[in-house]
């Protein structure tokens, strides 16, 4: 495909030197000069277009080039090849704006000019020629075939980069002509001149009748899903129409001022006289706007009505799937502007709906369906539960595996997440289900899950919701096999025979209950398994694959996301949980490289976090925090989450935070870690090298010394113990492994600490400050402040010095 | 409306360094406004082939990850294969974030066709089934008239074809709703570009 003999014809294209530009230039001038313009001006045409668009920066081309160029783009005499060629060559460069204007706007040429307008336009200013241009010849009475078939195209694209470029009258008048065309297009097909054969002459056939989708006679009017042999102008217009409907409702109409009548009501009458059909008369007297809106909204119930027809080609059963999307989106909007609508609006949508549930190939047409009813239940006192059920319920465990649905319905949650939250009971419960789409396709649809997980957070549900976070790399891999089983597929990848075993142990009946509960569509069932351990084994080999190792690497921000919004609106009781799931889970990880080390980062932190928040969780967990810290095991494993509940035991045990925190509480967590400290620094002649930082020793250091301040009789113990540690750092095992800083920084550290240890209030003020007293008022307030308290002392030394003996 | 469509490389290819990957084709409809700030039509247009680029490496990351993911090996179709190599195609779609490469929140949905990706960027609100469809009709054409499978530098030279493509299926960045009969009309003026 891209082969090194394209890649040296770009790098050609950069890199033409300006003399052979200049002359090269030339002889395209020429050519295009000549009478005839052959093969050779589109060869010469083509490789200037290459030469301009190869590189990023601008190349400028003479101006009789340019202009010649400009002639040729606007005459409508010229071949088509030369018009698109002209057109892409200009839009490359840049005009000046006077030039812009200068274009003329010939109908046949109108779209070929409007390309390069429309490139070079950076202001409202410069179109507006082209959109005079355009609604001029919407206005004047000529014939479909004298419109540019593309005038809708093109004012579409003007009105979405500059929507107030019209004015009302200009809205109406547009909107006028796209009701005729929606709704008044021609039932016939369009003549087609048919050779007839070798011998007879060419005549024009009498026109058929058009037929639907599926070859049934078509009795009601033209839309985009009747078929004809070939189509009338006003047939194609009816297409072009539909096409930018939504756009334009979007723009004009949802600004949700209301209409007044104007006296438009007259031309409305004249310029639907061409065309009448049966519509109620009365609709003739709406102002264009809500004419505009009544027709649109006729054409999508037709439309709708018409997608139920089993469609002779694929190419017609795709398009009616497009179709009812389009369909009910536009109703939507419009049931949005006049609540009028609701009432019509919803038997159709409600049948559809009971048409197309069921259905896999339909799900996606669901989405504006459930959005619909998001929008519009309330007005109309409909029932929406059922909708929602299966949507939440079944769509994420059936078709996890399909890109384009995950992302439509995560948008969909995205857009309405407040809604939903508040309206849909089973909204919260079923991100079990939601989470396949990102287990599934991670790095696809992290960053639309970051913004969803606050909305499916909520109080009841929030610890098994982290669980399923920190299983979600087994999630993935359940689905994966389950996925690969469904499949029957039996092509080797890479990791055939790996996977081949885990998926003997997905069917094995004994483990049906572990993947039932894994790939379970709603939350309620319980936080987490006793077996989880189990499935983290059985899925080990699983653990190398792509989708797998993917999803691991989304999981800490995820971490991230939920502690940063649960901490939020956690009470007391979920924080003692959070900090339990905490303490349990970082022990019980599905092994992934990388992710057991990434997963402690993000805890560590959040450890933090919650006991800041809530200090009493120290006493309240005081047994399980014991538990974790008493066991060495814990270090080797997870040495930075040991480290960090080390320090927040040192910072957060204390009376000033908790009145329950007792002596003996102090000195049982002094004891342990105490014990703890002993065995690893264990100086012997066998002793191997640490396997761990340096950090842990001077951390548990001064967490000893802070809880030896807190209950002074600890103190004594405190200190021998850190007069021992210089003997520790200068052991030889210990300065093979650490650096010389490192070892000179835990000295000095015992050091310093032995110190402080010897004036005990000053220690506590150091290590065991009470809480506050890092806030200003310490130091402002005239009354408590430390600056008084001493210029107190000083006075009163100085006061009473002749007392002092001398 | 679609803002641009891209046609580029996507896996790694042997003419192009890791990690690269070049624009073959690029067509905008939506007029750079350079947010509004007043720059020079130059460094519009260099922001414009920049922003350009920026997509085609996000696109590229993504076919690399779902290919890696599906751990499907990739078929080797040749010339006269296109229907094939269509069939096997991936396709997905992300969206770009708020506004920072084009306003509004820009949906990008690319399809692969072995080492090419036929890429969209639409507007927020798109009907993306029928953006899909269209997609894979231009991908045909393209495909078919360019001889993309094969080693051929059609694709650079003769892009005129693929703008006479867009200039039926895509006026202005338009997604039509084209059923078998409207297509077959356009199909016939496509191929009929061209000769005189």
């Amino acid at each position: 495909m891209y082969s090194v003999a394209t890649e040296s014809l770009i790098k050609q294209a950069r890199e033409i030197k300006e003399d052979e530009l200049q002359k090269f230039y030339g002889r395209v001038f020429k050519q295009l000069h000549a009478k005839d313009l052959g093969g050779d001006t589109v060869d010469s045409l083509q490789r200037l277009r290459l030469i301009l668009s190869a590189t990023k920066y601008t190349r400028e081309i003479p101006s009789d080039l340019v202009t010649k160029l400009q002639t040729i783009l606007c005459s409508s005499s010229c071949p088509e090849q030369l018009h698109v060629l002209s057109c892409s060559i200009l839009r490359e460069i840049f005009l000046s704006v006077s030039s812009l204007s200068n274009l003329s706007h010939d109908n046949r040429t109108i779209s070929y000019v409007a390309s390069v307008v429309l490139s070079q336009a950076g202001k409202k200013e410069h179109v507006l020629p082209l959109c005079h241009h355009l609604l001029k010849s919407l206005e004047s009475r000529l014939s479909e075939g004298q419109i540019s078939k593309h005038a809708l195209s093109i004012l579409s694209r003007i009105i979405s980069v500059y929507p107030d470029i019209l004015t009302d009258d200009q809205v109406n008048l547009v909107s006028r002509k796209m009701v005729d065309w929606l709704r008044y297009a021609s039932m016939q097909q369009g003549a087609s001149v048919s050779s007839g054969g070798f011998f007879s002459a060419p005549r024009t056939r009498q026109p058929a009748p058009l037929t639907e989708v599926d070859g049934v006679v078509t009795g009601d009017f033209f839309t985009v899903l009747c078929v004809g042999q070939s189509y009338t102008d006003d047939q194609w217009m009816n297409m072009y129409t539909f096409s930018m409907i939504r756009n334009w409702l979007l723009t004009y109409d949802t600004d949700g001022t209301s209409n007044a009548e104007t006296d438009d009501r007259s031309e409305v009458d004249s310029s639907v006289m061409s065309m009448v059909s049966a519509t109620s008369s009365s609709s003739r007297l709406l102002p264009p706007k809500e004419r505009l809106r009544e027709k649109a909204f006729e054409y999508c119930q037709r439309l709708i009505e018409q997608s139920d027809r089993k469609a002779l080609k694929k190419t017609d059963t795709e398009l009616q799937k497009a179709c009812i999307v389009e369909a009910v989106s536009i109703m939507d909007i419009i049931c949005g502007e006049d609540p009028s609508y609701v009432y019509r609006a919803f038997p159709c949508i409600k049948a559809l709906y009971g048409r197309l549930n069921g259905d896999l190939a339909y799900t996606r047409a669901l989405l504006p369906i459930a959005q619909f009813y998001l929008n519009h239940s309330e007005t109309a006192a409909v029932d929406s539960e059922v909708v929602f059920r299966q949507l939440f319920g079944h769509c994420p465990a059936e078709q996890f595996n399909e890109p384009m649905l995950a992302f439509e319905f995560t948008q969909f949650c995205l857009l309405n997440a407040s809604t939903l939250q508040t309206r849909v009971t089973g909204y919260r419960q079923s991100f079990p289900n939601l989470l396949k789409f990102l287990a599934w396709n991670s790095p696809g649809l992290i960053s639309e899950f970051v913004e969803l997980l606050p909305s499916l957070l909520a109080p009841d549900t929030a610890i098994e919701l982290l669980h399923t976070i920190l299983d979600l790399p087994c999630l993935a891999a359940a689905l994966d096999l389950q996925h690969r089983s469904a499949c029957y597929q039996t092509s080797w990848d890479q990791q055939g025979a790996k996977v081949a075993a885990c998926l003997d142990a997905f069917r094995q009946p004994s483990h049906r209950g572990l993947f039932l509960y894994i790939l379970r569509p709603e939350a309620g069932t319980g936080d987490t398994i006793d077996r989880l351990k189990m499935l983290h084994e059985i899925l080990a080999d699983m653990a190398e694959i792509p989708r797998v190792v993917r999803c691991a690497q989304v999981i800490p921000v995820l971490l991230h996301v939920y502690f940063n919004t649960v901490t939020q609106m956690a009470d007391q009781k979920l924080m003692n949980q959070l900090m339990l799931v905490l303490l349990e889970r970082s022990s019980l990880l599905y092994n992934i490289k990388k992710f057991n080390a990434e997963v402690q980062r993000v805890f560590s932190t959040h450890l933090q976090t919650l006991c800041k928040l809530y200090p009493p969780l120290i006493v309240d967990q005081s047994r399980e925090l014991l538990d974790f810290a008493s066991s060495p095991s814990n270090i080797y494993s997870k040495e930075d989450f040991y480290t960090h509940v080390v320090w927040v035991i040192g910072e957060y045990l204390s009376v000033s935070y908790d009145p329950r925190c007792s002596v003996e509480l102090i000195t049982s967590f002094f004891e342990s870690l105490e014990a703890v400290l002993f065995e690893i620094t264990q100086v012997r002649q066998s002793a191997s090298p640490p396997s761990f930082s340096p950090r842990l020793i001077t951390v548990l250091m001064t967490t000893l010394a802070k809880l030896a301040t807190r209950s002074q009789d600890l103190i004594p113990r405190a200190s021998l113990f850190l007069s021992k540690m210089r003997l520790f750092a200068r052991s030889a095992p210990v300065i093979a492994c650490y650096s010389e800083e490192d070892t000179e920084e835990i000295i000095t550290r015992a050091h310093e600490l032995i110190n402080l240890l010897k004036l005990p209030n000053v220690a506590q003020f150091v290590l065991a400050p009470a809480a506050g007293v890092d806030g200003p008022r310490w130091h402002r307030d005239t009354n408590t402040s430390l600056p008084q308290s001493m210029r107190t002392v000083s006075t009163l030394l100085q006061r009473h010095s002749s007392l002092l003996p001398t | 409306m679609v803002v641009c469509f891209l046609i580029h490389t996507v896996s790694p290819v042997n003419a192009l360094s890791a990690g690269e990957s070049r624009i073959l084709y690029a067509r905008v409809f939506r007029p750079e406004t350079g947010d509004a700030r007043d720059f020079t039509p130059e460094q519009r247009r260099l922001m414009q082939k920049e922003k350009l680029h920026i997509v085609a490496r996000q696109v590229q990351s993504a076919v690399t990850l779902s290919l890696e993911a599906s751990g499907n090996p990739c078929p080797e179709a040749v010339l006269g294969e296109e229907a094939a190599a269509l069939g096997e195609a991936e396709c997905g779609v992300f969206s770009l974030g708020n506004a920072e490469l084009f306003p509004d929140r820009s949906v990008v949905l690319w399809l692969s066709v072995q080492s090419l990706a036929f890429t969209l960027v639409c507007g927020p609100h798109e009907n993306l089934l029928l953006a899909e469809g269209t997609i894979r009709n231009i991908a045909r054409h393209c495909l078919e008239e360019l001889r993309l499978l094969g080693p051929g530098t059609e694709m650079l030279l003769k892009s005129d074809r693929v703008d006479a493509t867009l200039h039926r299926l895509l006026p202005h960045g338009q997604l039509l709703f084209l059923n078998h009969r409207f297509a077959f009309t356009l199909d016939k003026e496509i191929a009929s570009y061209g000769s005189k």
